[in-house]
Order: structure tokens, then C-alpha cells, then sequence
């Protein structure tokens, strides 16, 4: 039996968006607004941005050009056979703190997770014209609804935490951090605790 | 003396492991529902519907709630006169290693230092308990660490008094913002010792959600609590909104004259639990 009055209301008042963005679609987005995202974006959590910035360190190429790009902080679970991929809701992104700086100076355009980020990677991102989005935490299964295709791009023996390219439709997101400095989380008073 | 066989416990665990992960019970269906039939903010309640649609959608096509399909958590009671033929410890992780497998939920236990997967989310963490009869209780918490990052352990001096406790929890709680995915559920596990608060805190996770303490004095602190997190507008995911938590459940524990320990463990909105006695 469903549990619904009736279609989401969710769906009445999304901009749509396409990926990877545009640079007017980047500048025109505020902070509270809700999103619904169609096209291509990569993945990565701690392992990948781990070793991302270890071949920064090395001086090696990465396995993708993130220019321009959306990357999104999720571990999916496993997919069953015939699935595309199993549930996949962001994970905190104050973990990836330290790495972002770094991937946004090579022209990383968003990050999407969940929570607040730092007062290092909000100046980074004003500083680049970078969006932080947060997408639904604990919506694993409406989410992975949204993705029509998962590609393994690089780290496949980190499993979860390996980098994918995902291509998604209708994905729902709220617009945390803006190109103007506008922050959603302090705005309604929900900064953290770990943004120090 | 009643027998069990480990090869049963095994099943038992496997299938608790898979069922915890799809199908919410009516305790956090319900507390969701009433959230949303109370919210007053416009995003806040648009979100608490993709919540419960989340939750079919997990239900009927057997996809995770959440991809963060946890650490196990073990409470066991088991009773004194069961005999348990085989080895009680390895039949449990064997059914948490199965349930895993089987069921395509995500493997996140990795070794502390090297942060390397064990790959098959063991070990799982066991929590033994003896009582009288000849029942054996399990019940299966698999938790996401989104919200478990956010706990914290504090040993107060008894003279910070209940104001003290209740503003400790209430900071915490605030400062912990939209990481660990509100509306959350709060315990607390008051008293004891060290290691006991963070058990009662744990435990206090276990009651239904919403449910108050028989004691009294700390149901009325549970509901003082609750209210003035709300109170504070973070809400559903930090988007504003009356419902940043949905309850909170207090555990005491008579302590030492010179200590005052103070758990609070935080679970997120997908609070999954599943229970069986054998």
C-alpha cells in the first residue's frame, strides 16, 4: 500500500538543469533553490578524492578532466542483476573538506553531497564561481531511480568509493552555496559544527 | 535447557540484515507521516513527502533506504537457559556476511588504519545481554555514519545538574546542523560510566520512536528537549522547517558521586531496526 496523499508536491516547483551546466545556468542558480538535474556527472567520496589528489601530488594526469564538471559525493550500494545501480543519496561532505580547494582550482564547476562545507571551500568557491548542492541525504532508492546509466571511470578496487560517471534525469537538488556567496544552511541558521 | 542451532541464528541474521535495509518499521513510517502532516515549511514538507516515497520505493523494489546500508549493530538477550549448539560470535557474522551478500547491500567496514574493506561488513558489533527464560531476542541496527559521526561523549561535573545536561544535548544536537540527515532521533544515555552512556545512548535508539521514558522527571526532560531543538528552524535536511528531530529518548543509569557522563548518539530519519525472538 502506498504511503502517499497523492503525487509529491516535490515535483511543482524544480528548475530544471542540464549537465554538465552552463556558464549562465551557474550564475543564474540561488542558494535555496531547488533543482532537477539531466545529463553527466562523476562521482567520488574520501578513497577517490583520496587518491585524486595524490596524482596532483605526483605530478600525474587525473583519470578525468573534472573542467566544468559536477562532482557528486555518493558510495552506491550494489546493483542487482538487470539494475542500473542500487540506492545512491549523498554522503556527508565535510570529509572531503580538505581535497576540494585543490579540484576546484582545476576548474571543478559544482560538488553535491550533504551538510555544510568549510569557510576554506566556500572562499574557494567564490574565488573559482563554484555551486555547492545538496542532494536528498537517505533517498537512496528514490535517487537511484534518477540515474539511467553508471560507467566505472577510474579506482575500481576502492569498490563504492570508486569515481563513476553517471548519467541522471530529473535529479532533485537544493542549491546550498551560490556564485554570489549566498549560503542556504546559514541562511536558515543550520551551519555545523565541523565547518571550522 | 532449550537447544538452538548457530546454522539458525545465521538465517535469522541474514534475513533481519536484508529486511532492516528495505523495509522501514511503523514506528519511523509513522513518526514521518505525522512530521509531514505538521510541517509548515513549503521545501521542508515537500521533502519529508520524497521521505516516505523513498521508503516505498525501497520497500516494493527492494532497494536500500539508503546506500549507507550501516555498521551492524548486535543487541542480543539471551536467555539463561538456552543452549546455543556451535559458536554464538561466528554464527552472527557469518549471518551479517550473508545478509550483506546476498541482499546487494554496500560493504562499509574498513580496518581504522589502513582503511582498507573487509569487504564483507564484518565484523559486526555485538552487544550481549543474559536474562531469565529460554527465549533468544535479536534485534539488527545497521548504522549509516552520517548521523553516528555526529555522537559525541562527555564527561560533565556533577555540578552542571540537569541545566547543564539539557544544554549540552541541545548544543550538540544544533551544532551537528544537516550532517547527520534530520529529522534525526536523539539518545541520550545519561549516568553510569564511560563505556555504560554510550551503550544507554545506543539503546535508547532501540525504543519506538517517540515513545517517553516511565520515569517521570526524564520524559519531561525528553519533551523539554525536544521542543527547544525545534524550536532552533534548522529542520527536515537543514531547510528550514518545525522538524529538525523527531524525538528524543533518554536512558539513566545511577553513576559515581563525582561524575556525571553524558551520551548522545544521533540517528538519521532512516531508522532501521528489525527485530525477532526465537
Amino acid at each position: 500500500m502506498s504511503l502517499l496523499r497523492g503525487e509529491p508536491a516535490f515535483f511543482d516547483n524544480l528548475i530544471e538543469v542540464s549537465l554538465p551546466f552552463t556558464p549562465e545556468a551557474l550564475a543564474s542558480l540561488k542558494a535555496g533553490q531547488l533543482v532537477s538535474l539531466s545529463g553527466t556527472l562523476y562521482t567520488g567520496r574520501d578513497q577517490t578524492h583520496r587518491r585524486l589528489c595524490a596524482l596532483l601530488d605526483e605530478g600525474k594526469e587525473l583519470p578525468v578532466d573534472l573542467a566544468g564538471q559536477l562532482l557528486y559525493y555518493v558510495g552506491p550500494s550494489p546493483a542487482r542483476p538487470g539494475r542500473v545501480i542500487g540506492a545512491a543519496g549523498p554522503t556527508t561532505s565535510y570529509r572531503m573538506d580538505s581535497y576540494t580547494p585543490r579540484l576546484l582550482a582545476l576548474g571543478l564547476a559544482a560538488t553535491m553531497g550533504k551538510g555544510a562545507r568549510s569557510a576554506e571551500v566556500r572562499q574557494a568557491m567564490l574565488a573559482h564561481g563554484a555551486l555547492y548542492l545538496a542532494a536528498i541525504g537517505g533517498a537512496g532508492a528514490f535517487l537511484s531511480k534518477c540515474i539511467k546509466k553508471s560507467e566505472l571511470v577510474a579506482f575500481a578496487d576502492a569498490g563504492p568509493e570508486a569515481l563513476f560517471r553517471f548519467e541522471v534525469e530529473n535529479f532533485p537538488a537544493v542549491v546550498i552555496n551560490d556564485l554570489a556567496g549566498r549560503d542556504y544552511y546559514a541562511l536558515v541558521g543550520a551551519a555545523s559544527c565541523c565547518e571550522k | 535447557m532449550r537447544e538452538i542451532d548457530s546454522s539458525e541464528i545465521s538465517k535469522v541474521v541474514r534475513d533481519l540484515a536484508i529486511a532492516a535495509a528495505h523495509d522501514l518499521e511503523p514506528d519511523i513510517l509513522d513518526a514521518l507521516l505525522v512530521a509531514r502532516d505538521r510541517e509548515t515549511g513549503e521545501l521542508a514538507g515537500n521533502i519529508l513527502e520524497l521521505l516516505l516515497t523513498n521508503a516505498d520505493i525501497a520497500s516494493r523494489d527492494r532497494i536500500p533506504v539508503c546506500q549507507d546500508t550501516g555498521t551492524g549493530i548486535l543487541f542480543l538477550e539471551l536467555g539463561q537457559e538456552v543452549h546455543v549448539r556451535g559458536d554464538l560470535n561466528e554464527a552472527l557474522q557469518e549471518g551479517v556476511r550473508l545478509g550483506y551478500e546476498e541482499g546487494y547491500l554496500r560493504k562499509s567496514v574498513c580496518d581504522p588504519l589502513t582503511r582498507k574493506n573487509t569487504g564483507t561488513n564484518t565484523p559486526a558489533v555485538v552487544h550481549l545481554d543474559m536474562v531469565p527464560g529460554d527465549r533468544l531476542t535479536i534485534r539488527f541496527l545497521p548504522k549509516g555514519c552520517g548521523s553516528e559521526n555526529m555522537s559525541s561523549l562527555v564527561m560533565l561535573p556533577p555540578a552542571s545538574g540537569t541545566e547543564g545536561v539539557v544544554r549540552h544535548v541541545i548544543d550538540r544536537v544544533l551544532a551537528a546542523g544537516s550532517n547527520p540527515c534530520p529529522p534525526m532521533i536523539v539518545g541520550v544515555g545519561l549516568g553510569g560510566s564511560f563505556e555504560k552512556a554510550a551503550l544507554l545512548a545506543k539503546k535508547a535508539l532501540l525504543r519506538p520512536v517517540g515513545m517517553r521514558s516511565d520515569r517521570a522527571d526524564v520524559a519531561a526532560l525528553e519533551e523539554r528537549m525536544l521542543r527547544e531543538i525545534n524550536a532552533q528552524g534548522q529542520g527536515v535536511h537543514g531547510f528550514g522547517g518545525i522538524t529538525t528531530a523527531l524525538a528524543v529518548h533518554m536512558e539513566t543509569f545511577p553513576c559515581h558521586i563525582a561524575s556525571l557522563p553524558v551520551a548522545i548518539n544521533i540517528q538519521c530519519h532512516a531508522h532501521r531496526h528489525k527485530e525477532i525472538v526465537i
